[in-house]
C-alpha cells in the first residue's frame, strides 16, 4: 500500500536557522525525510548536525525558518510535546539513567506514546531485538558496557513507537565489533518500516547503508550523496576539508 | 562531664528526640522533594507549615471539628504551594539557583508579614490552636512518659514516608519524578512533562507540610508568624549535613539534626538550653569539615541546573 504523493514529509526542516549568541551553528538547512526512509547527517566536528537533532526536538530554540512533523509546524514546542507527538530521539552518550534499573529506563521510553495501548507489546519487540536489555532487566543500567547501553538507548526509544526515529552519533565510542552491533540493529529497524535521521561520524559507513546522505559542514549541506557514492571517498574528503 | 550529660538522657528524651527527629525528617524529604526536580531551596517552606497551622488555628476557634480543621490545614498547605508554584518558581525556572533561592527568601518574609497583618487583628500576637492540644497529653508506655504526638510523629512519619517510596519506586510518575531528579533534559526528550513532574513533587511537598503543621501545632499550640521559622532553617541545615541532592540521605540528615537537637536539648540544665544552637551548629560546622560531601552521601556530585 503506497502513500499518496500529496502526503507531507514525515519530518520536513525548511531553511531552519539556529545561532549559539554570535554563532550561526545552522545555516538555512533545508532537509526532507518520507516516511519509511532513512536518511543519514554526515559532517565533521561543529558542522551544525547535533542541534540540528536538538532544534527538531524542541531542545534549542530555532532562530529561523520552520521544522514540520507531517506537514504540521512544532517550532517553539516543549521537548516533552514534540517528544509525544511522534519523535524519539536516541541522544549523544545514549544518556542513560545509570541510577535505574535496565527496565525502568527502557520504561521511561513509554512515556513518549501517545497512549497506554500497545505499551507491553512495544516492550516485548524491544526484547526480541535487543535479548540483552530482558536478561539484565534488574541490573543498574550504570553497569552495562557501552555497547549493551546503546542497545538500552535505542529500546527506550523504540517503546515510544515513533513515527520518526532520530539517533546522534550512536556508534560514538563503542568497540568496532559493537559498532556492528549497533548497525546490525538498524538494520532491523529499517525492516520494520520505521522513519530514521541518523547523524554519524562514520561517513563512509552511514553513506553507505543510508537512503540519502547529507554531508554538512559549517551549519550548511554541502553534499547530498547516495549509496553508489560510498566508495567516492575523495568527493567526501573535499567536502570535510573545504 | 560525659558521664552526668549521659545519666541526665533518660528514655523519655529519647523518644522525645525521635518524636522531633520523626517531623524533621518529613520537612527534610517536603524541601528535597522540590529541590530534587527544581534544583530549588525552598526557604519559604517554613511559611507553608506557618500557613497551615494558621488555619489549624482559626478553624479551632471557629468551633470546627478537629477533622475538618485539619483538612483545611492541608488544603491551606496545598493551595499556597501551587500559587507559589505558579506564580513564584514557574517564571523563574530558568533562572540560576542563586536567584531562585534569593526568591524564596522574598516570598518566605512576605508571607511571614501577611500572617502578621491578619493575626494582630486583635492587638495580640499568637493564635491559640486548642482542638489539637489534647494530643500533648502524655501516656505511660513501661514506665516511662510519652507525649502522644510523639508517637503521632513517628507513625505519621512512617506511614507518610512508606507511601511516598511506594510512589516513587512503583508508579509510572513516581519513576518519571527520579528521572528527572537525575537529568531533567532527557527526561523531557523522552516525553516526560516537565510540568506534571513538578506539579506533582510540589504537591507531596504540601502534603508533608500539612502533616508537619499539624504535629508542630500540637506541640507549640500558639501559632505566630514566626511558627516553623527556626525549624526550617534547623532542617535546611540537616539536609545539606546529610546531603540535599538524595531524598534519602536528606530525609537522614533532617532526621539526625531533629534527634540530635532534641537530646541535647534534653541534656542540657535548663538554666542552659540557651546554648543549645552553639551545640547544634558546632557539630554541623565539625561535620562540613570531615564530611563537606555530606554526612550520608556516597561521593561527590556536582548540582547543575536542570531545566
Amino acid at each position: 500500500m503506497s502513500e499518496p504523493a500529496a502526503a507531507p514529509p514525515v519530518l520536513e526542516l525548511d531553511r531552519l536557522t539556529v545561532r549559539y549568541g554570535g554563532v550561526t551553528a545552522v545555516r538555512e538547512l533545508s532537509v526532507e525525510v518520507r516516511r519509511g526512509e532513512i536518511v543519514g547527517l554526515i559532517g565533521p566536528n561543529g558542522a551544525g548536525k547535533s542541534t540540528t537533532l536538538h532544534a527538531i526536538m524542541g531542545a534549542v530554540p530555532v532562530d529561523d525558518g520552520d521544522v514540520r512533523l507531517s506537514g504540521r509546524s512544532v517550532r517553539g514546542r516543549a521537548p516533552e510535546s514534540i517528544a509525544r507527538s511522534g519523535v524519539a530521539l536516541v541522544p549523544e552518550g545514549r544518556r542513560i539513567f545509570a541510577e535505574l534499573t535496565v527496565e525502568e529506563n527502557l520504561r521511561l521510553g513509554l512515556s513518549g506514546r501517545r497512549g497506554r495501548e500497545g505499551a507491553e507489546e512495544a516492550v516485548e519487540e524491544v526484547y526480541g531485538l535487543f535479548p540483552v536489555v530482558r536478561e539484565f532487566g534488574r541490573r543498574q543500567a550504570g553497569a552495562l558496557s557501552g555497547g549493551q547501553q546503546q542497545q538500552l538507548a535505542i529500546g527506550r526509544a523504540l517503546v515510544a513507537g515513533p513515527d520518526l526515529l532520530l539517533l546522534d552519533e550512536p556508534s560514538l565510542g563503542l568497540a568496532p565489533r559493537v559498532v556492528d552491533v549497533v548497525f546490525d540493529a538498524l538494520a532491523e529497524i529499517r525492516r520494520a518500516g520505521i522513519t530514521v535521521l541518523l547523524v554519524e561520524q562514520r561517513a563512509q559507513r552511514t553513506v553507505a547503508f543510508a537512503d540519502r546522505t547529507y554531508l554538512m559542514a559549517n551549519g550548511e549541506v554541502r553534499l547530498t550523496l547516495d549509496p553508489a557514492d560510498a566508495d567516492d571517498t575523495e568527493a567526501m574528503v573535499h567536502a570535510y576539508l573545504s | 562531664m560525659s558521664g552526668a550529660l549521659v545519666a541526665s538522657v533518660d528514655a523519655q528524651t529519647i523518644v522525645d528526640a525521635v518524636g522531633l527527629g520523626a517531623v524533621y525528617a518529613l520537612m527534610a524529604v517536603g524541601i528535597g522533594l522540590v529541590f530534587g526536580v527544581l534544583r530549588l531551596v525552598n526557604f519559604a517552606y517554613g511559611q507553608i507549615v506557618m500557613a497551615g497551622a494558621y488555619a489549624l488555628a482559626f478553624t479551632s476557634q471557629a468551633d470546627w471539628p478537629t477533622w475538618a480543621g485539619i483538612g483545611m490545614c492541608f488544603l491551606v498547605c496545598v493551595v499556597l504551594s501551587a500559587l507559589m508554584d505558579r506564580l513564584v518558581f514557574r517564571p523563574l525556572r530558568t533562572q540560576s539557583p542563586a536567584v531562585m533561592l534569593v526568591t524564596t527568601f522574598a516570598v518566605a518574609f512576605l508571607l511571614q508579614n501577611v500572617a502578621l497583618l491578619i493575626d494582630v487583628r486583635d492587638d495580640t500576637i499568637g493564635e491559640p490552636a486548642a482542638s489539637v492540644a489534647s494530643l500533648n497529653r502524655a501516656v505511660t508506655v513501661w514506665g516511662v512518659e510519652i507525649r502522644k504526638v510523639s508517637i503521632v510523629a513517628v507513625v505519621v512519619a512512617v506511614v507518610a514516608l512508606g507511601l511516598l517510596a511506594l510512589l516513587l519506586t512503583r508508579t509510572r510518575i513516581g519513576l518519571q519524578m527520579r528521572a528527572a531528579a537525575t537529568d531533567f533534559g532527557t527526561a523531557r526528550l523522552l516525553g516526560v512533562r516537565a510540568n506534571t513532574v513538578i506539579g506533582v513533587a510540589v504537591l507531596l511537598s504540601a502534603l508533608l507540610a500539612g502533616a508537619v503543621a499539624v504535629i508542630l501545632t500540637v506541640q507549640n499550640p500558639l501559632v505566630s508568624p514566626d511558627f516553623a521559622l527556626k525549624d526550617t532553617i534547623i532542617v535546611l541545615v540537616g539536609v545539606v549535613v546529610g546531603g540535599i541532592d538524595r531524598l534519602w540521605t536528606a530525609m537522614l540528615g533532617g532526621f539526625a539534626i531533629g534527634f540530635v537537637t532534641g537530646v541535647i536539648n534534653g541534656a542540657l540544665p535548663t538554666d542552659k538550653t540557651v546554648f543549645l544552637p552553639s551545640v547544634v551548629f558546632l557539630l554541623v560546622i565539625l561535620v562540613l569539615v570531615i564530611r563537606p560531601e555530606g554526612l550520608f552521601a556516597r561521593g561527590r556530585t556536582s548540582l547543575v541546573e536542570r531545566l
